[in-house]
């Protein structure tokens, strides 16, 4: 009974944490959401553009850890800067369909553009933190936790309490969140829309570079990282689009809830259960909840 | 307006069929006679315009946004390995039908959701039935009939008792069927069916506040949506790829059949036809151009960043520039010739004031 217990509470911990992975992805997607109503479907490829281009600086021209992590980062300012000026601001009155297929597009683009630079083979990402349970708490709690989804974990939370503290307390946070409001009168008191867009994708950008390192540690840089982050969408639908603690709590449910369900229904049906039930859980949640747990309702104009 | 000849076509419908008609029944089977253009380019191109058709449905027309068509083309493809297999009486054809029709309930469950929600909502929730259905697929044995190598060789087609396996009765099946579901999507898009999903997806609630029910609109057009892509991928299956394995209807032919259905212009039934012949064909160009020009210097996975880059691009400036796509371009350079050259409209004209008088 006790192992039964600890083992469910294994699982439970370890899909937790796989969670905050899911959670990193859609913190990019939120932000963007938040500060100029756009769904960036071109997320997950800005996570598999930013990770390989982080690797290739470092695998292909020797270039030290953190100053390749530098130039990633500026790399993802200077995509945030191209897709400000050629992709958003033409289309500034569109509809957001029409915005959400250009993004479509975009992930495409930015798919192309790091497989014809940095190539297709899956490469290894050493980040120094092995993906193996951590001694000291598998010796004192019996439980094993890979040390790579514990530092995962404290990333997020980190990078959650960053955010948190920009939104809320900073002159930029105020501008952002006035501009998410209303991007017409937030311009006329004076906010710079262009300026708050290139920081927003920018920001998106470098946490995209984050979870990219995060997912390129534990499964390798490869293009199946793409359809990976696909999941963050389940997770924005559960914690709410415009919610940076609903993408967390999203995250952290999608997580715990797949591992349980593999791991305890999965053997019924010959596994892989994880595959899809992210996306019917997003199916209840959208039939009962829509504007997901942390959301704003969603109201429409006639 | 053209006064109708025929039911409710005009002259010049009359007259684009029959030119389609002998295009494709007598001038391309008696030009082209290598294999290749039949198995690599006309059957692919026919069965995934007849999908594409099929996403033009439900997201040109009613304005869903849904991203599972690849997951029906499977449901459609398997149905009819199953029906071959099982329901030998069943016929061809008939299991065709089924298939599709198979596809279709699939399509009703799947687009419940948009009832609730839409947008890129509703696009997660398509995609529960991309993953699910193949899912499905791969982890049942029955659906594969046990089959433990993974992919399993389609059946031959027998209609009637006549076997079809060479490519160029392979490509007449192909069209055929095509043909009708076609004619039959065009005469749905103009008729009261049509207008239904139209006033849907141009404004909802305005839409059911005249009385079009929504429930009944979205349905149908998800049901007849997933139809076409069952029948599609049928024809996929047992024409083009001749075996069958879950892999090949991955998220990555949903989201070319997305494309297909963008770039070819939303809201159109020629636009999934060029859309289709566009995505289809510009690799091969691309390909040719680095085996010719580069004598390929350029390797081949280079070839299909770029080719990826450039699609993602194109996407980008028709959403810019013409959001109705490559059927709009080309409604546009027609309109541009007419102008140009006014003596054919004017003749017209004369003509047909004549006969009034």
């Amino acid at each position: 009974m006790v192992d039964e217990l600890l083992f469910f509470m294994e699982v439970l911990v370890g899909g937790l944490l796989a969670g905050t992975m899911y959670s990193l992805v859609a913190l990019g997607f939120v932000l963007i959401f938040k500060a100029s109503a756009t769904f960036n479907f071109s997320q997950g490829a800005m996570v598999f553009f930013s990770v390989l281009a982080f690797c290739g600086f470092m695998q292909d021209f020797n270039i030290p850890f953190v100053l390749a992590f530098i130039m990633a980062a500026l790399l993802m300012v200077v995509v945030g800067l191209c897709t400000e000026r050629f992709v958003l601001r033409p289309l500034m009155n569109a509809s957001e369909d029409t915005v959400l297929m250009a993004t479509i597009g975009l992930g495409y683009v930015l798919e192309g553009l790091a497989q014809a630079a940095w190539g297709v083979e899956v490469r290894r990402l050493d980040l120094g933190i092995g993906d193996f349970p951590v001694p000291w708490i598998a010796d004192n709690l019996k439980l094993f936790i890979s040390a790579l989804d514990i530092t995962a974990g404290l990333v997020a939370a980190i990078m959650i309490i960053g955010l948190f503290l920009l939104f809320k307390y900073t002159k930029i946070g105020l501008g952002l969140r006035a501009v998410a409001d209303d991007a017409g009168a937030a311009s006329s008191i004076g906010i710079p829309l262009k300026h708050i867009m290139l920081l927003v994708w920018s920001a998106a950008g470098v946490v995209a570079l984050v979870a990219g390192c995060m997912w390129g540690a534990r499964a390798g840089v490869q293009f199946a990282l793409v359809d990976l982050a696909l999941k963050a969408l389940p997770v924005l639908i559960i914690g709410g689009f415009s919610s940076i603690p609903g993408a967390i709590i999203g995250g952290l449910i999608i997580g715990a809830v797949e591992k349980v369900l593999e791991v305890y229904i999965g053997p019924f049906f010959g596994g892989a259960i994880e595959g899809w039930a992210p996306y019917v859980l997003a199916i209840f949640f959208l039939l009962y909840r829509p504007e997901g747990l942390f959301g704003e309702k969603i109201i429409r104009r006639v | 307006m053209m006064k109708p000849v025929f039911m409710t076509y005009t002259k010049k419908d009359l007259i684009n069929l029959a030119v389609c008609m002998v295009l494709s029944v007598l001038v391309i089977p008696s030009f082209i006679t290598t294999e290749y253009w039949y198995t690599s380019i006309l059957i692919p191109w026919l069965c995934l315009a007849l999908a594409t058709i099929g996403q033009q449905i439900v997201m040109g027309y009613t304005g869903q946004l849904a991203l599972g068509a690849a997951g029906f083309m499977a449901a459609g493809a398997f149905a009819m390995f199953n029906l071959i297999l099982r329901v030998p009486d069943l016929g061809f054809v008939g299991s065709l039908i089924v298939s599709g029709l198979i596809a279709a309930a699939f399509g009703i469950l799947f687009g419940l959701p948009s009832l609730k929600v839409r947008g890129i909502y509703l696009m997660v929730a398509t995609l529960a039935s991309q993953f699910f259905i193949i899912w499905m697929i791969d982890k049942f044995g029955w659906f594969k009939n046990y089959d433990s190598s993974g992919i399993i060789t389609a059946q031959d087609i027998v209609i009637l008792g006549k076997p079809f396996t060479t490519p160029l009765a392979m490509y007449f099946v192909c069209l055929a069927v095509t043909t009708v579901l076609t004619l039959l999507a065009m005469n749905m898009a103009r008729g009261s069916t049509g207008r239904n999903w139209m006033a849907v997806r141009d404004m909802d609630i305005a839409a059911e506040s005249m009385g079009v029910s929504l429930l009944r609109t979205k349905v149908q057009a998800f049901a007849i949506s997933a139809f076409y892509c069952g029948v599609a991928g049928a024809l996929f299956a047992f024409c083009y790829l001749k075996s069958l394995e879950p892999v090949a209807f991955d998220i990555k032919l949903s989201f070319k059949i997305l494309f297909m259905c963008i770039l070819g212009g939303l809201g159109t039934i020629n636009g999934a036809f060029i859309g289709a012949a566009f995505i289809l064909l510009f690799p091969v160009l691309l390909n040719a151009i680095g085996n010719n020009v580069f004598h390929g210097a350029i390797d081949a996975t280079i070839i299909s960043s770029i080719e990826q880059v450039i699609f993602g691009g194109l996407m980008i400036i028709f959403m810019i520039y013409e959001p109705l796509g490559m059927a709009k371009l080309w409604e546009n350079i027609k309109q541009k010739w007419k102008t140009k050259f006014p003596t054919m409209n004017i003749k017209n004209l004369t003509s047909s004031i004549g006969k009034k008088s």
